[in-house]
């Protein structure tokens, strides 16, 4: 009897909570849906008069389609080099002995408490002067840079959990340092290559600060930058702005049922070997 | 000739020459010298063009900390630091504490609360600014329900920043439960038979197991949150863009504006260095308390 009771307000509260989540999320997708006068006196039920035009224009627009290619070409692009780089030292560090190992694994420590912000300024610099403001570098290799810390340690981790017969049997058959990364530690490591790749796509995906700093011309906004332009343009108009939201909303739902395994495990992977 | 033992030593040095270049050159020149040149720069007036010749001294800092709206984002940062620790963080692990029980439909709660912290910021910020909307939202649903005049939140200079804070708990208490369920699903099933044999409840088995054990966990959040709340930026810009009246900037939304938008370099990098000054600050905090702990029980 007693129990009965407490599960019942457990799963009240956790409902309430549920809904706290759903709601928001539910009634844009349907704003996107509405006229703007059913907007403002049915912003709860399902819409009365279904309106596709919103969400058709917008897949119609070119540059909507402009701007999700470009933000798709930063994340695989810092996808890319972040796995690749992050990896390469990872192993070294967890394989080889060296004087230096420790001191340049805590080197790269040191970065994750270097707030971004700090160095907006000298970065938009530095990329100016390098010359890349303009092009798609200008955002990817600060993306590399900040993204090489986190994924360092990842695949660290990962690789001094790796059985370490493999290694000395591979050393024995005359296998060199190269080969060995390339034919056993990247092929045995594709769970942590999902996760890390996982992160840092999406990290980049909706990073909206860094582009901002570093893109002025329009051909190469990123979808968030993209959003908040019209935004502005449609200040009030919520059916045309919430179908932009529900666009961008609906495949990052998707790819995170898809991906949750890896995503989950990389968020909270350091939390536990603490 | 070489020996083969030189020979591979040799390879040895070339491999780690070549695997290390890459990060190490990347990291280098975009994540360390900028750091220290904002702190060079933070001493100069300049805008960017030409070499930063008008040393200005403290003079940056002096006007930051004499300038309202400064100190206002400043105090906002502290605003959304306490809601972080004080609230969310309690209602995360309480979450975490509910759902990581085999009860049924754990798995769906879970997914649900994590759901907001998968979503762009600035996309939370846009459905958030239509919820507050005046004209068309659920705030203005909710107010005509009762027949009232509905409220503009977010263009309220006394109640922007709570929204904002609103959003941001409910944006990010996801990830916390998350790192919290983590850490109570490594925390050893004797353990918890054994508090059951002796008749614990559940509560009790809260109280003086799982949190106890969950300690680590629970600073690594904390710690995390800390340096979340510090760089607050993108999740403000569509929600208040630090308005009305720049009342709900937080240090980087004022370093935007302030410092990026008027190519202020040296004025910009004197907030950037306050940042990074108070994040360093947290950082050895947090580096001490996990070092006392290894030492309490080493010995």
């Amino acid at each position: 009897m007693k129990t009965g009771f407490k599960t019942f307000y457990l799963y009240l509260f956790l409902f309430l909570m549920a809904a706290m989540i759903i709601i928001p999320l539910y009634v844009s997708v349907m704003g996107g849906f509405k006229h703007t006068g059913e907007l403002r006196t049915n912003s709860l039920g399902l819409p009365i008069n279904w309106k596709f035009e919103n969400y058709t224009s917008l897949l119609g627009n070119s540059d909507f389609w402009l701007f999700l290619w470009n933000s798709t070409v930063y994340a695989v692009g810092t996808t890319f080099f972040v796995v690749l780089f992050a990896s390469m030292t990872a192993f070294i560090f967890a394989h080889v002995k060296f004087a230096a190992n420790k001191f340049l694994y805590n080197y790269f420590l040191l970065g994750l408490m270097f707030p971004f912000a700090t160095a907006i300024l000298p970065l938009f610099l530095r990329v100016r002067d390098f010359g890349l403001l303009g092009t798609s570098w200008a955002v990817i290799l600060p993306q590399i840079a900040f993204g090489l810390g986190f994924s360092i340690i990842l695949f660290r981790g990962f690789f001094r959990q790796m059985p370490r017969e493999i290694f000395d049997a591979a050393f024995c058959d005359g296998c060199s340092y190269t080969q060995f990364y390339f034919r056993f530690t990247l092929p045995l490591s594709t769970p942590i290559l999902a996760t890390v790749s996982v992160i840092t796509l999406t990290g980049s995906w909706n990073n909206y600060l860094l582009p901002l700093i570093m893109i002025n011309d329009e051909s190469l906004y990123s979808w968030p930058m993209g959003i908040m332009v019209f935004r502005g343009e449609y200040f009030t108009d919520w059916g045309k702005i919430l179908a932009y939201v529900s666009l961008t909303l609906v495949p990052a739902v998707i790819f995170f049922f898809a991906l949750q395994k890896y995503i989950v495990a990389g968020l909270t992977g350091g939390a536990v070997k603490e | 000739m070489r020996s083969p033992k030189s020979e591979a030593l040799l390879s040895r040095y070339s491999t780690i020459i070549i695997f290390l270049i890459p990060a190490l050159t990347i990291f280098t020149l975009f994540v360390v010298l900028p750091i220290g040149e904002a702190a060079y720069y933070s001493f100069y007036r300049w805008n960017g063009y030409g070499d930063p010749e008008k040393y200005v001294g403290f003079k940056n800092y002096a006007y930051l900390f004499k300038n309202r709206v400064f100190i206002l984002s400043l105090k906002n940062n502290f605003y959304i630091i306490a809601i972080s620790l004080f609230i969310q963080l309690p209602f995360a692990l309480l979450i975490a504490l509910m759902i990581s029980d085999k009860i049924k439909g754990a798995t769906f709660f879970r997914t649900i609360f994590f759901l907001p912290y998968i979503l762009a910021e600035i996309v939370t910020g846009l459905i958030w600014a239509y919820i507050y909307d005046g004209n068309y939202g659920l705030v203005a649903a909710v107010w005509g329900f009762f027949g009232a005049e509905a409220p503009f939140i977010i263009a309220d200079k006394d109640w922007a920043l709570v929204a904002v804070l609103i959003v941001i708990f409910w944006k990010f208490f996801g990830i916390h439960m998350m790192i919290y369920i983590a850490g109570l699903q490594a925390i050893s099933k004797e353990v918890l038979e054994a508090a059951k044999v002796d008749g614990a409840g559940s509560f009790i088995t809260a109280i003086r197991i799982k949190i106890p054990m969950l300690i680590p966990t629970i600073k690594l959040s904390v710690f995390l949150s800390l340096l979340g709340s510090l760089q607050l930026f993108d999740i403000i810009m569509p929600l208040t863009g630090g308005g009305p009246s720049n009342v709900t900037h937080s240090m980087v939304t004022y370093l935007y504006y302030f410092g990026v938008m008027r190519m202020k370099i040296g004025f910009g990098s004197a907030v950037g260095v306050i940042i990074f000054l108070i994040c360093l600050f947290i950082a050895i905090g947090y580096q001490r308390t996990l070092m006392r702990e290894d030492n309490e029980n080493r010995f």
